[in-house]
C-alpha cells in the first residue's frame, strides 16, 4: 500500500482530499531509487484545473517512457491545505511517490496564464525551495518553466533556473541526457546550466544581462556567458504523427474541468487573428493524420473508460479531413454511449448537421466569436468572419431547432470607437430579429436567447498588437457601460443578455503579459502580502497588487497604456518564434489601415515560419 | 441480466467520496468492456446502482453495486476483467448473477457490519479492556442517545438497532441497522458510550472499516440477516 504524505487527520479536515493522494487510473508507478532523474511536473493551480491540461499529460507519458526517469505530478494545494502546510511546516510533495519536491532533480512548471504567477511562488515556497534561482544550492531541484507564457518569461526570470521555449516533445530527452552526464561527472549546477544553455530552445535567464534606457525601455539584452545563445529559437514538432503519443491518459477520481478524452487534431492556426498569441506563436499549422487520430481515439477511450471525447485545436473547422474524422467518431462511438463534443467549429451547414447528431439541440447553445461588434473593427483584428456569415449561421441554426446563441467579444481593441462598441448590441439584436423574422410562431421553442460576453483586450507578445496601447481600468468600465446602455435601447432587449469580465484583473494581466524583469519584484511583493489564486475571483484582491506596485516603485501605465515605438526592444525579442518582427510590424500597420490579410491557405503572407520546412507552408507542395 | 458486484475499498481510496466512486465504476465498466445496459434518451447512462454509500475516511471489505448487462456478457470472466482495470485499493471480490425479479441492492439493505479500532497514536492505556467495556455497555436494556438531526435533536434508543457487538482484541465488531429506515453510523455507537461517561468522542481517534452489508433473510427466522452477496448465484 502506498504511503501518503499527509496524515488522516489532515486529509479528513480539508476539502476534496482526493486532490492530494494520487493513485489514479493510469498513474505511473516506479521505484524512485532505481531511476537517475526525478522530475516533478507542476501545473500551478488546483488539481481540478491542472489535471485537465493535456500538455502535462503528454510530457508525463513521454518522460516516463524512459526507464531512467520518473516523472511525477504536483499541483497547488488549495487554500485550506496551504494554511495547514505552512503551520505544520510540511514540505510540498509529489502525488505519485508522495515524496517532498525538494528531493527531486527537476521541478517543471507550466505557465498557462499570467494570473497563476503567484501560485508559482507558492509552489516554490511550500516545496521549501528558495524563491530566487540565485539563492538555490547544489541540492535544490532545477526549476524549469514552459508553456505559452514562457514566450515572455521575463517577469519570472529571477524565479527560474531555466525555461523551455516551444513544444516539449523535442529536446527534453537531450536536456535530461545532459543532466545525467553532468551528474555522473560530478559537475556543478552552473556547469549543467551551461550545458543546458547550448540546447536549442533552452533559455537560462541568469546568463543574460539587461540594461535600461532613461525612459525605462530596454537598452540592451545580451548574454554574459559564452554558452548562452543570442537568440532562442522556439522548439516545434514538424511531424506530429512521429512523436510518441499519449495512449493512457490519467483518469482522475474527482470530476475535473476536462473529464473526457481530448484528441488533439492539429497544432497552429491559419487564421492570423491579430490579437491572438496562440495563432502566432504556434505557427505553422500542422495536422495529424486521419488514421493516426482514429487509432488514438479508440485507444484512449479504451484505456480511460471516459464517456466523452472532445476534439482539440485552435480552429477545428480548418482540419482538412474533419468530415471524415467526425463521421468516423459518430459511427464508431455513438452507439456505445460515448458523447462527442466539438468545440471551436465554424457554424455552417456541415457543423450544424453533425452537431444535431451529437448533442441535444434543445439543451445546447451555439457559440460565435465575432470578437468585435463592427465589420470595420473585425477587419482591424483580421477576424475573417462577416456579419453575413454570422446571420446565415444563426438562421440555419434556428431552422435546425436551436434557440440559444452565445457571442464572444473583446472590448478595448486598438482603434475601437463608440460605433464599434455599440455594434456589439446591434449585432446581438440582429441575431434576435433573425429568429423572430424567420421562425414562424408555431415552430418556436420559446423566446430566443442571445448572450453576449465581452472580455477586455490584453495586448500580447508576438502578436501584431504587441505595440498597442492597452486601456486603463476606467476606460474598460466606461466602454462596457456604453455597450450595456446600447443593449437597453434594443427592441428585443428581453431576449438579450450582456456580461463583461473583471477589469482590474485584466489590467494586471496586461502588465505581466508584456512585463520585464522589473515586474518580478511586484509579483513577489504581492505574493508575500497574500496574493494567491488570483485567477479565482473569490481570492483575487486588487488592493494587494496596487500596494505592491507602489512599494516596488513600478508603474502600471509603463506596461499598459504607454505607446510603444516601432524600434523599441521588447523584453521577449531574444526569442524567435519563427514569425518575424518585420511581419508583425507589417500586420500592425495593416491593422491601423483596416486592411485584412488572407489566411495561410489562401495566400502566404510571408510571416517567416516557412523556415521550419513543414506544415501548412508546404501543403500541396511535395 | 442482473449482476451484483462485491468490492473492497482500501488504503488511500478511503478518501474517494461516494459520487466519485460511482464515476470510477462507470469508467471501469468501459475499460473492462463489460456489456452493461444503457438507459434510453439523448444522453444514455449505465444501469448501475450502489447498495449503501460509504463515508469518506472509512475502508471496506463489503461494498456492493448492482448492474444490468446484456445476455451476451460472460459472467465467468467478468471479475477477472474488472480486476484487470482496477486502481490500487479497489478489488472486485465477486460477481454474482441475480434472479430477474431480485430487488435492487439499495432497497434491500437492512444492516451492516463494522470493525472499529483506535487510530495509531490515540490508543488508551489498555485497548483490549476499553473494547470489552464498550461491548459490556451495550448489554444494557436501553441505550438512550440524543442524536443531532437536520431539524434539531432527537432522543433515540440505540439498543434495538444494534444487532451484534463484540470485542475482538484491540477492535470492536458491530452489526447495526443500516439503510433507508434507520441508518445508524458506527460513530453514533461510540458517541453514546462517550455521552454516558459525560465526555465527547475525540476527533480522529477511531478508524472504521465496513466488513459486510446485509439484507433481511426473508421468510427465515435464523439467521436474521444474509449478506447481499448470498442473494446472488455463483457463476465463476
Amino acid at each position: 500500500m502506498r504511503k501518503l504524505a499527509l496524515s488522516d487527520e489532515i486529509l479528513l479536515s480539508i476539502q476534496q482530499p482526493a486532490r492530494y493522494i494520487g493513485g489514479e487510473v493510469n498513474m505511473t508507478v516506479k521505484d524512485p531509487s532505481k531511476v537517475d532523474v526525478r522530475f516533478a511536473m507542476c501545473f500551478p493551480d488546483v488539481y481540478d484545473i491542472g489535471m485537465s491540461h493535456l500538455g502535462i499529460q503528454i510530457l508525463y507519458d513521454m518522460f516516463n517512457r524512459r526507464e531512467d526517469v520518473y516523472c511525477e505530478r504536483v499541483y497547488s494545494p488549495w487554500t485550506d491545505l496551504d494554511k495547514i502546510m505552512r503551520e505544520q511546516n510540511i514540505p510540498l510533495f509529489a502525488l505519485e511517490s508522495q515524496d517532498p519536491i525538494k528531493e527531486f532533480d527537476f521541478l517543471g512548471i507550466t505557465l498557462q496564464y499570467e494570473m497563476s504567477y503567484t501560485n508559482v511562488l507558492q509552489i516554490l515556497e511550500l516545496s521549501q525551495i528558495p524563491l530566487h534561482a540565485a539563492d538555490r544550492g547544489e541540492d535544490c531541484p532545477l526549476v524549469i518553466g514552459g508553456g505559452p507564457c514562457a514566450y515572455n518569461p521575463e517577469p519570472l526570470a529571477e524565479f527560474f533556473d531555466l525555461f523551455y521555449i516551444g513544444e516539449g516533445e523535442t529536446v527534453y530527452y537531450e536536456l535530461l541526457d545532459r543532466y545525467k552526464a553532468n551528474k555522473a561527472a560530478g559537475g556543478t549546477r552552473k556547469q549543467f546550466l551551461e550545458l543546458a544553455a547550448e540546447v536549442p530552445g533552452i533559455y537560462v535567464p541568469s546568463f543574460y544581462e539587461v540594461t535600461y534606457q532613461e525612459d525605462g525601455t530596454i537598452k540592451s539584452f545580451t548574454p554574459n556567458n559564452p554558452h548562452a545563445k543570442e537568440t532562442i529559437t522556439k522548439e516545434l514538432v514538424m511531424n506530429l504523427d512521429e512523436v510518441p503519443y499519449l495512449e493512457k491518459p490519467l483518469v482522475p477520481y474527482l470530476k475535473v474541468a476536462q473529464d473526457r478524452v481530448v484528441l488533439e487534431i492539429m497544432r497552429g492556426c491559419i487564421r492570423g487573428c491579430r490579437f491572438c498569441q496562440a495563432g502566432n506563436v504556434y505557427r505553422p499549422l500542422r495536422e495529424k493524420g486521419l488514421d493516426f487520430l482514429k487509432e488514438h481515439a479508440i485507444q484512449m477511450l479504451k484505456s480511460t473508460g471516459h464517456e466523452e471525447i472532445s476534439l482539440s485545436s485552435l480552429s477545428s473547422s480548418d482540419y482538412t479531413q474533419l468530415e471524415e474524422l467526425i463521421t468516423f467518431l459518430i459511427d464508431e462511438f455513438k452507439g456505445k454511449g460515448v458523447n462527442i463534443s466539438l468545440p471551436s467549429l465554424r457554424i455552417d451547414a456541415f457543423s450544424l448537421d453533425v452537431m444535431s447528431k451529437v448533442q441535444d439541440v434543445k439543451k445546447s447553445s451555439l457559440t460565435f466569436a465575432p470578437e468585435a461588434g463592427s465589420q470595420r473593427l473585425r477587419d482591424v483584428i483580421n477576424k475573417g468572419l462577416t456579419e453575413e456569415d454570422i446571420l446565415n449561421g444563426a438562421s440555419q441554426a434556428f431552422h435546425g431547432g436551436w434557440n440559444r446563441v452565445k457571442l464572444y467579444f473583446m472590448l478595448g481593441l486598438p482603434t475601437e470607437t463608440v460605433e464599434d462598441m455599440e455594434g456589439i448590441a446591434l449585432l446581438s439584436e440582429k441575431i434576435a430579429e433573425t429568429y423572430y423574422d424567420e421562425i414562424p410562431k408555431e415552430q418556436r421553442h420559446g423566446k430566443v436567447q442571445v448572450v453576449a460576453s465581452s472580455s477586455f483586450f490584453v495586448p500580447k507578445p508576438f502578436t501584431p498588437f504587441q505595440w498597442a496601447r492597452m486601456c486603463t481600468k476606467e476606460e474598460f468600465i466606461e466602454r462596457a457601460n456604453i455597450v450595456r446602455r446600447k443593449f437597453r435601447e434594443m427592441l428585443n432587449y428581453k431576449s438579450l443578455k450582456y456580461n463583461w469580465h473583471e477589469a482590474e484583473l485584466t489590467v494586471l494581466e496586461g502588465v505581466l503579459a508584456r512585463g520585464d524583469r522589473r515586474t518580478g519584484a511586484v509579483i513577489e511583493e504581492a505574493y508575500k502580502n497574500g496574493a494567491l489564486f488570483d485567477s479565482w475571483s473569490e481570492y483575487f484582491d486588487n488592493e494587494i497588487w496596487m500596494k505592491a506596485f507602489e512599494t516596488c516603485g513600478v508603474s502600471i501605465d509603463f506596461y499598459t497604456t504607454r505607446e510603444r515605438s516601432l524600434d523599441e526592444i521588447f523584453p521577449w525579442d531574444f526569442i524567435d518564434t519563427g514569425v518575424s518582427k518585420e511581419f508583425l510590424k507589417r500586420e500592425w500597420q495593416k491593422a491601423i489601415g483596416e486592411e485584412v490579410t488572407p489566411n495561410c491557405r489562401q495566400k502566404c503572407a510571408g510571416c517567416g515560419v516557412m523556415k521550419f520546412r513543414g506544415g501548412v507552408c508546404y501543403e500541396g507542395k511535395n | 441480466m442482473k449482476v451484483r458486484i462485491k468490492f473492497s475499498k482500501q488504503g488511500a481510496m478511503k478518501f474517494i467520496g461516494h459520487l466519485d466512486v460511482m464515476r470510477y465504476f462507470q469508467k471501469a465498466m468501459r475499460r473492462a468492456e463489460v456489456n452493461i445496459c444503457y438507459s434510453g434518451g439523448f444522453s444514455p447512462h449505465q444501469i448501475m446502482s450502489f447498495a449503501a454509500p460509504l463515508g469518506v475516511g472509512i475502508t471496506s471489505n463489503g461494498e456492493y453495486l448492482d448492474i444490468e448487462v446484456e445476455d451476451t456478457e460472460d459472467l465467468r470472466t467478468m471479475k477477472e476483467r474488472l480486476n484487470g482495470v482496477m486502481a490500487e485499493g479497489f478489488s472486485i471480490l465477486s460477481c454474482r448473477r441475480l434472479p430477474d425479479d431480485a430487488g435492487n441492492a439499495m432497497s434491500l439493505v437492512a444492516a451492516a457490519e463494522y470493525t472499529v479500532s483506535f487510530r495509531p497514536g490515540y490508543e488508551p492505556e489498555n485497548t483490549e479492556n476499553w473494547m470489552k467495556e464498550i461491548a459490556a455497555f451495550y448489554d444494557q436494556e436501553q441505550i438512550r442517545i440524543t442524536k443531532k438531526t437536520k431539524k434539531g435533536e432527537k432522543e433515540l434508543d440505540l439498543k434495538p438497532l444494534v444487532y451484534g457487538m463484540q470485542a475482538e482484541g484491540a477492535s470492536l465488531r458491530m452489526t447495526i441497522s443500516t439503510g433507508s429506515t434507520e441508518n445508524i453510523k458506527p460513530e453514533l455507537i461510540l458517541d453514546a458510550y462517550y455521552q454516558a461517561m459525560g465526555q465527547e468522542r475525540p476527533a480522529f481517534a477511531f478508524q472504521v472499516q465496513r466488513e459486510e452489508v446485509y439484507a433481511e433473510n426473508a421468510g427465515q427466522k435464523s439467521p436474521r440477516f444474509v449478506s447481499l452477496e448470498m442473494l446472488g448465484e455463483c457463476v465463476e
